[in-house]
């Protein structure tokens, strides 16, 4: 258990050893979805932790891998294992997450659809809080991982992702509806978002530190209750200022300071990311399996 | 540690699949086919989106921030001197370089998202508006007679020959 998640959190240190990255031009949301997918052909691998704190129990630390796959320009396919580690306690895999997205129309408008579709197959214990729907609440995560991890759920999401960008500002609005896939009603959520890069002119020479690689905004997301309960009654609400750090030697780093705004709210989630995107991923599994080159 | 090695082994089979029915297309009838009607997204941009001037088309440092924009975003696909490549067509054709800097505006705005290219709404107004200054400083090159060899620029086209573009 400890040398899986150890695996998973050395993850990252492989991306040094990658080739065919590009510049990749992030956005800073880590729950927010914009309307932008992953070039076709492109693999994303990323890296995520959030710190979070925890009342009446241990705090925690709980990460994810998400591999993010261009298959077309209108289709982006992307696959997360999830992990967690409960101070004082333990450090559990806890499980998997398979989604995709799917561009509605051919051109640019002032608004942006994007349908959303996830399986995700995780247990009781998983605390990445990448989704924030139905009564979940802090309470949730105060039991012993041993007990968290009897549950299982399948679970079915579907987002409806609505984003546009205005004069270097994006703004987005992410609808969620998921059912568990045993006898649960369906729970609903929500995340809003709106970011700008610190310049929008490109500098002449390449550097780390000029102003447009760095996009910064902020984020709100929480839970709109279920089918029988529908509202704000007894549910968790975030708003969590981000920034996006696009480095010319292919980094992102994203760090989010999530701030719970009511007494059902982690009282902070912390969360940071480093990813890297691998440009003509595709091509190159096709020359393995006998493509031209 | 199974479990992990179940999902391992789940997410290089997805990836697999995705990879492969992504590149499951119909063999073209030709290469120049596809080029053309990638290139027919030109003419499908408004008036009110060709008669847009570009606002930094002035400004001395927009074809350097353009070419450092180009080799960022779009060499992957266009190649590294704008030639073309496997996944999008040249840059320096007459039906590009012949275009008004609006409709190449519009075409990054919009990109061409059945055929491939993702819109690049993303980057800011200015920066497209660079990439376009760098395009169109590319000017025509005579079609590449074979793989591997370097396209040539007509003379006077260009205010910076593509081999010093990099």
């Amino acid at each position: 258990m400890v040398r899986s998640s150890l695996t998973l959190f050395l993850a990252p240190l492989l991306f040094v050893f990658l080739p065919g990255s590009s510049l990749a031009q992030e956005s800073p949301y880590i729950i927010a979805y914009d309307h932008y997918l992953e070039e076709p052909g492109n693999l994303e691998i990323e890296y995520f932790s959030t710190f979070g704190t925890q009342r009446a129990s241990n705090d925690f630390h709980a990460f994810w891998m998400e591999f993010e796959y261009g298959a077309t320009a209108w289709w982006t396919s992307e696959f997360y294992l999830d992990g967690q580690s409960t101070f004082g306690d333990s450090t559990v895999f806890t499980g998997f997450r398979f989604e995709n997205r799917f561009r509605v129309l051919k051109r640019e408008h002032f608004i942006n659809p994007v349908l959303y579709v996830e399986y995700e197959n995780i247990s009781g214990a998983d605390k990445i809080g990448k989704e924030v729907e139905g009564h979940d609440v802090e309470s949730d995560y105060a039991d012993r991982n041993a007990a968290l991890r009897e549950e299982r759920n399948h679970e079915l999401e579907f987002k409806l992702l609505l984003s546009g960008t205005h004069k270097g500002w994006n703004f987005t609005e992410n609808t969620l509806a998921a059912k568990n896939l045993s006898n649960h009603p369906w729970e609903f959520g929500y995340a809003i978002g709106a970011s700008r890069p610190l310049a929008l002119k490109g500098s002449a020479k390449r550097c780390s530190f000029c102003r447009q690689n760095f996009i910064a905004g902020a984020e709100m997301y929480g839970a709109l209750g279920d089918r029988r309960s529908f509202g704000l009654h007894h549910t968790s609400h975030y708003v969590a200022p981000v920034v996006a750090w696009n480095l010319p030697s292919d980094w992102t780093l994203r760090l989010s300071a999530g701030f719970g705004l009511n007494d059902h709210s982690h009282r902070l989630l912390l969360r940071w990311g480093v990813s890297r995107e691998i440009t003509g991923f595709g091509s190159m599994v096709k020359n393995l399996f006998g493509g031209h080159r | 540690m199974k479990e992990y090695l179940r999902a391992l082994a789940a997410t290089v089979a997805l990836l697999s699949v995705s990879v492969a029915l992504a590149q499951q297309q119909k063999p073209p009838a030709s290469k120049y086919r596809k080029d053309a009607l990638v290139y027919a997204e030109l003419t499908k941009a408004p008036q009110k989106a060709r008669a847009k001037r570009n606002p930094l088309e002035r400004e001395p440092d927009a074809v350097a921030a353009g070419r450092n924009l180009f080799e960022q975003h779009c060499a992957e696909c266009h190649g590294d001197l704008a030639e073309g490549g496997r996944k999008g067509p040249s840059l320096l054709v007459e039906q590009v370089q012949n275009s008004e800097p609006g409709t190449i505006f519009w075409i990054l705005t919009n990109g061409v998202v059945w055929r491939g290219m993702p819109v690049w709404s993303k980057l800011p107004e200015p920066q497209r508006w660079q990439l376009v200054s760098y395009i169109k400083s590319l000017g025509v090159a005579e079609p590449v007679p074979s793989r591997g060899s370097s396209p040539k620029p007509s003379s006077g086209s260009s205010t910076v020959p593509p081999s010093e573009h990099r």
